[in-house]
């Protein structure tokens, strides 16, 4: 058993929150094994960690979403219990969340008041939105529905209402992942503002820059345990990433980015309505993709990368066929099995539901994206022993780890079922391969393993399109970026020959400077120069 | 106090092969106790509902032919269940069936020379009517995004007053004595019996043919996959290139099918005429077998003739007991609940938490 | 027409509107909670038989009107038990209450079949309820009539005028995001059940106590599956339901009264007209809304696990 009393403090004053000696289990799952954390008031507190560390869970304990197997969580040295969210909003405890907890189809104030007491509402809620809306340079229509809104009002509705309760400690997860990084800019002022009002806060991230920018202290999670506490600015990025993963993340070798090749995956004027209420329309998209080039996609989640990637895909057809040719083939108008048939691939952002069906087992998953292209069924007939073997070999080819006995999909872990369905397409070796988010909440040996798969598919000539919000990412292994903005697509540029800064002011909607700032300048960028080879 | 429900990692075949009949020995027990409650004797009552029928020839023969209905109904919805595809309109695909497979065999009453296209045209034109008819709702979902759910069901009704109209109308026998029903179908318009002087009749064989078919089809093609990918994750079936549209007149052709031949096999077998009414509601308990079954051909094949046998049961504690019908409806809505519930334990690890409200 | 005439059909309008009024308000809520009940057949068609058989032994309408609703709230329960508590799929659960359903009615009804009984009183005002025109209309209404036209109003107050009632729509649009901060998504979503399942049995209870007050087998005839076409058709709003239950009915009273006419069109055909009119109302919703998108809440029928 865990100690129940807080063990004696190190040093310094009594901190505002502490958790002492946290273990959760789900079954036979361990996410968190004996954690130890205090937050003091007036400071930023990263807690970082890969995928499946326990930082959400740990998160969730926090917020009262969760309930510890074992251990406590004291406020000002006193055991409290938080049995539910308003729990621990009645401590002072706010959470900005990572995937909003809005409601799409309610307007900005009353996602606020559903968690506002029952006195404020109406015409003083919205006085209160306001009001701490110009505080912090917040500004929102409190009578706008959500879902007309950007990803980074979104956040702002998660914050107002997080403020609204003016709470001693805001735990933060994630939050930049979704903003342009003008806008993390604009968050990270605010940041700073409730950090010098003397409040506390739990900065989640595994973006280490950021980390190193804004947070005095930082938690280190690894498999469930605290593997370190430190001053993350007396850090490099490189030293905490091993910190996170336990070992030295392999370098991708860097393109050799020769694009010899004729152009394979040929866009023009793609132009498309919004599919329904919330969709983005896609607007005179075009772009070309030479075989053994990687071309890279810039842009925040929602700017229309779903739409085209399903345009890509063929699970929406164009108006034109000439708007997507693929080796040369007007595609617009054929379905995603004939453009199979033409030789492409295809990865989509959604592992659990999209590109795989959770449910079904791997190999009838190989089924799913190979049914007409790998002779998987004959006359109708399906040729299981096919598809076991298709499997396999994909399993063994890309290491993927905890597919033994052809188990369920939803059964593996992130990483692993994302190499799984990169095997499953690569291993056809397409002259054309589309892949949205190739690494999103992948671990960073999986995510390594993933990007030297596609450098060395382009080797072999074909033409690899990866969407992507990380631009660490498309930094690391694309020839040239374009940057999706609000269904259109800038320009596609030499990677070598941008900056973050250009491609940050095109993901935010602006028109680039048009001298690109120079090399030192880049340094100096609040997001880091990680990528100073 | 608070509820959990955990997935189950890893689910075990014994307890999904168990559910149904947990909830089925729940079911009795719940049967009993009302049983009791009417003031009659449950042991009784078990005897006439589960053993009686089963230890005669001819009810044997009973619960063969209310079973093959059932089975045929309940394997064809179960194309639709598998895909989250909802018809539940197969009683009036079933009257279809039956009125329009009918229909030749009244207009050819009395028809010499050979007549040996008779039964096959009627079952053809009985299955197409019933297929036909559930492709109304089918179309309508697809081309208007209306729930498939509401218009199935409100055909039900129509069908049934066509049906109505028909054989009082139209269809009737002019020389019945004004009974509302048409003329009794020649030799050549019925189902042959299987065993001679006695009523099973073809149609229990038509039954078995289709679950045959339909076990292959559903585990061994293209189109069984389409179904069970559709049904589990609708956005992976558009990546796998299967189009939802499609697959959704596909799986309400097939069961609007199988109801067709189910009823034009029910007019032609046990009926042999056309009534105002033909059946005691067979399309809608096929909905409680296809579940009970767990949408496997074979399961189904087992419910129909547990159901079947429920229902010959109910008739005989009627006469024998005095307890009234629609205790074996309620019965039945019961089991499906209990069969609900039980898949949800098989599924899940359900705990009760005390303390804190979810 | 003279004003008398007038008055009398709208009456028997009233009348016929007033049981899908009452079982697709209580559905608006429980939809709006995103929980789909294919119950209500069932529930509606055991609270007619258990409101009838409970008045008959009492005596009391009042009593009976209230077991009525309370079978139908029983019945929901076992629902919201399957599917809010145990996530058992919302079709099938409907379904077999809708069987279920069906099946006890007939046995609580089986020894009340053929009774007849006098129907729910009306309101009688000296003066207000003889006045010429709309007396009979305004005045002269039994109970549930007013009740319904209150549930109107009340379910429009509460869905958009309480926190209850935000809470519920907003479990209703996310069930994920509104467990993330912690509101009670099961509890709010088995009472919105409840509720509904009252309604239901209350609707049935209308028909056998005052629509036709006495008890036959099956007489909800499938006016639970019309009240749930209503709520699709009325975009899941409780004012727009009372307005096409209103419509609904003049339907039923067109084909009741060119039955009772003799116009020459078989029986059978008018009888299906409520039916093919509520296909075609739903057809022209949807023509009506192919670009809007759809109005239904976004969770509505699918299942929600907590993982915690």
């Amino acid at each position: 058993m865990t100690p129940v009393v807080p063990p004696a403090r190190t040093e310094g004053p009594t901190p505002l929150f502490g958790a002492y000696g946290i273990v959760k289990r789900f079954g036979d799952v361990t996410a968190n094994d004996g954690i130890d954390l205090e937050i003091r008031a007036g400071e930023i507190h990263a807690l970082l960690g890969e995928n499946g560390a326990g930082k959400s869970t740990l998160m969730k304990i926090l917020y009262g979403l969760l309930e510890p197997t074992e251990g406590v969580v004291t406020h000002r040295g006193d055991i409290v219990r938080l049995a539910n969210p308003e729990a621990a909003r009645a401590l002072g405890i706010g959470m900005v969340f990572q995937h909003f907890s809005l409601c799409e189809n309610l307007t900005v104030a009353e996602n606020i008041a559903l968690v506002m007491p029952r006195a404020l509402r109406g015409r003083t809620l919205k006085a209160r939105i306001a009001a701490v809306g110009g505080t912090y340079g917040l500004h929102l229509d409190p009578d706008r529905p959500v879902w007309s809104l950007s990803a980074g009002e979104r956040q702002r509705i998660e914050i107002i209402r997080c403020l609204l309760q003016d709470p001693h400690l805001v735990i933060l997860d994630e939050p930049t992942s979704v903003l342009t990084p003008g806008e993390a800019d604009l968050l990270f002022g605010v940041l700073e503002r409730l950090r010098d009002e003397g409040r506390a806060l739990l900065y989640i991230s595994h973006r280490l820059d950021e980390v190193r920018r804004l947070c005095a202290r930082a938690t280190i999670l690894r498999g469930g345990r605290v593997v370190g506490t430190c001053d993350p600015r007396a850090e490099t990025a490189r030293s905490l990433a091993a910190m996170m993963v336990g070992a030295q993340v392999g370098e991708v070798k860097p393109p050799t980015g020769q694009a010899a090749g004729p152009a394979r995956l040929v866009l023009s004027g793609l132009t498309l309505p919004a599919p329904g209420l919330h969709g983005t329309a896609l607007d005179r998209v075009s772009l070309s993709v030479r075989g053994g080039e990687i071309v890279g996609i810039a842009g925040i989640a929602g700017n229309g990368q779903a739409e085209l990637f399903d345009a890509l895909s063929g699970e929406t057809l164009a108006s034109e066929p000439e708007m997507v040719r693929f080796d040369g083939v007007m595609s617009g108008r054929l379905g995603i099995t004939a453009r199979r048939r033409g030789g492409a691939g295809f990865v989509p952002e959604d592992r659990n539901g999209h590109g795989a069906a959770p449910t079904l087992s791997l190999s009838d998953n190989a089924i799913l994206s190979r049914h007409a292209t790998a002779g998987l069924s004959r006359f109708g007939f399906l040729r299981r022993a096919v598809a076991k073997s298709l499997a396999r070999a994909v399993i063994d080819a890309f290491d993927v780890r905890g597919a033994g006995s052809d188990p369920t999909a939803g059964t593996l872990s992130g990483g692993n079922l994302q190499k799984y369905l990169m095997g499953r397409e690569i291993l056809a070796e397409p002259g054309i391969l589309v892949v949205n988010q190739p690494t999103w909440g992948v671990d960073a040996l999986a995510a390594a393993h993933i990007r030297q798969a596609l450098l060395d598919l382009a080797e072999r000539g074909t033409a690899v399109l990866v969407m992507s919000q990380d631009l660490d990412e498309l930094f690391a292994i694309a020839g040239r970026i374009a940057v999706l903005h609000d269904g259109t697509l800038s320009p596609a540029v030499p990677a070598a020959g941008t900056t973050r800064e250009t491609l940050g002011l095109l993901m935010g909607g602006s028109e680039p400077a048009r001298i690109p700032p120079p090399a030192s300048v880049l340094a100096d960028t609040p997001w880091g120069p990680t990528h100073a080879h | 106090m608070r509820i959990d429900l955990t997935p189950r990692a890893n689910r075990s075949a014994l307890l999904d092969a168990l559910s149904p009949i947990l909830a089925f020995l729940a079911a009795l027990v719940v049967g009993g106790l009302v049983v009791s409650a009417l003031g009659r004797s449950p042991a009784a009552a078990f005897v006439t509902y589960f053993v009686a029928p089963l230890s005669e020839v001819w009810s044997l023969q009973e619960v063969a032919i209310k079973a093959a209905p059932l089975a045929l109904i309940a394997t064809g919805l179960a194309f639709c269940f598998r895909a989250n595809i909802w018809n539940i309109g197969a009683e009036g695909q079933f009257v279809m069936g039956g009125l329009f497979g009918g229909w030749i065999g009244v207009a050819t009453h009395g028809a010499t020379g050979n007549t040996a296209w008779v039964l096959p045209l009627m079952l053809v034109v009985g299955t197409l009517a019933g297929l036909l008819y559930a492709l109304i709702p089918a179309l309508l979902k697809v081309r208007l995004g209306v729930s498939e759910i509401l218009t199935s069901l409100m055909l039900v009704y129509v069908a049934e007053l066509l049906l109505d109209y028909m054989a009082r109308g139209p269809l009737r026998d002019p020389a019945g004595f004004n009974f509302p029903q048409s003329v009794p179908f020649d030799e050549a318009a019925r189902l042959p019996y299987l065993m001679e002087g006695d009523t099973l009749h073809a149609g229990v064989a038509i039954a078995l043919v289709v679950l045959g078919l339909a076990t292959l089809v559903l585990a061994r093609t293209l189109f069984g996959f389409t179904v069970r990918v559709v049904g589990a994750s609708p956005r992976a079936a558009r990546f796998a290139g299967f189009s939802d549209a499609r697959l959704t007149l596909a799986v309400f052709a097939v069961s609007g099918a199988a109801a067709g031949l189910a009823g034009i096999s029910e007019v032609a077998g046990r009926i042999g005429q056309l009534q105002p009414s033909i059946s005691p509601g067979y399309g809608f308990t096929a909905i409680i077998v296809a579940f009970l079954g767990r949408l496997s051909p074979v399961g189904i094949l087992v419910a129909a003739l547990v159901i079947a046998l429920t229902t010959i049961g109910g008739e005989g504690a009627q006469i024998d007991l005095k307890l009234p019908l629609d205790l074996t409806r309620a019965f039945q809505g019961l089991l499906l609940a209990l069969v609900l519930g039980a898949d949800a334990l098989s599924r899940y690890r359900v705990r009760l938490v005390p303390g804190a409200a979810a | 027409m003279s004003l008398d005439i007038l008055q009398m059909v709208l009456v028997t309008i009233v009348a016929a509107a007033t049981p899908l009024m009452i079982a697709a308000l209580g559905e608006v809520v429980v939809e709006r909670a995103g929980v789909l009940n294919l119950g209500v057949e069932g529930m509606m068609v055991l609270g007619a038989a258990t409101g009838f058989a409970v008045a008959v032994e009492t005596g009391s309408t009042l009593v009976g009107a209230a077991a009525g609703a309370g079978a139908g709230l029983a019945l929901s329960a076992l629902f919201g038990l399957l599917t809010v508590v145990l996530s058992a799929n919302q079709v099938a659960s409907g379904l077999a209450m809708t069987i279920l359903g069906l099946g006890l009615s007939g046995l609580v009804g089986a020894s009340y079949v053929g009774l007849k009984r006098a129907p729910a009183p009306h309101l009688d005002l000296p003066g207000l309820t003889d006045l010429p025109g709309i007396g009979r209309l305004v005045f002269g209404q039994d109970g549930f009539v007013y009740f319904a036209f209150a549930l109107a109003a009340g379910g429009w107050w509460f869905l958009w005028r309480t926190r209850t009632g935000l809470i519920l729509r907003a479990i209703g649009d996310d069930h994920t995001a509104t467990h993330a901060l912690g509101l009670q998504v099961r509890t709010v979503r088995f009472r919105a059940v409840l509720f509904g399942g009252a309604c239901a049995g209350l609707a049935g209870a209308y028909l056998s106590l005052s629509y036709t007050p006495f008890w036959a087998p099956a007489m909800t005839a499938g006016r639970g599956w019309i009240a749930l076409a209503l709520v699709v058709f009325a975009s899941w709003r409780p004012l727009r339901v009372l307005a096409g239950a209103l419509l609904f009915g003049g339907a039923t009273v067109l084909q009741l009264n060119a039955q009772a006419a003799g116009i020459g069109l078989p029986g059978q055909l008018l009888s299906a007209l409520p039916y093919l009119a509520t296909i075609l109302a739903l057809v022209l919703l949807s023509l009506g809304r192919r670009q809007g998108g759809s109005l239904a809440p976004a969770s509505l029928g699918r299942v929600f696990t907590p993982h915690r």
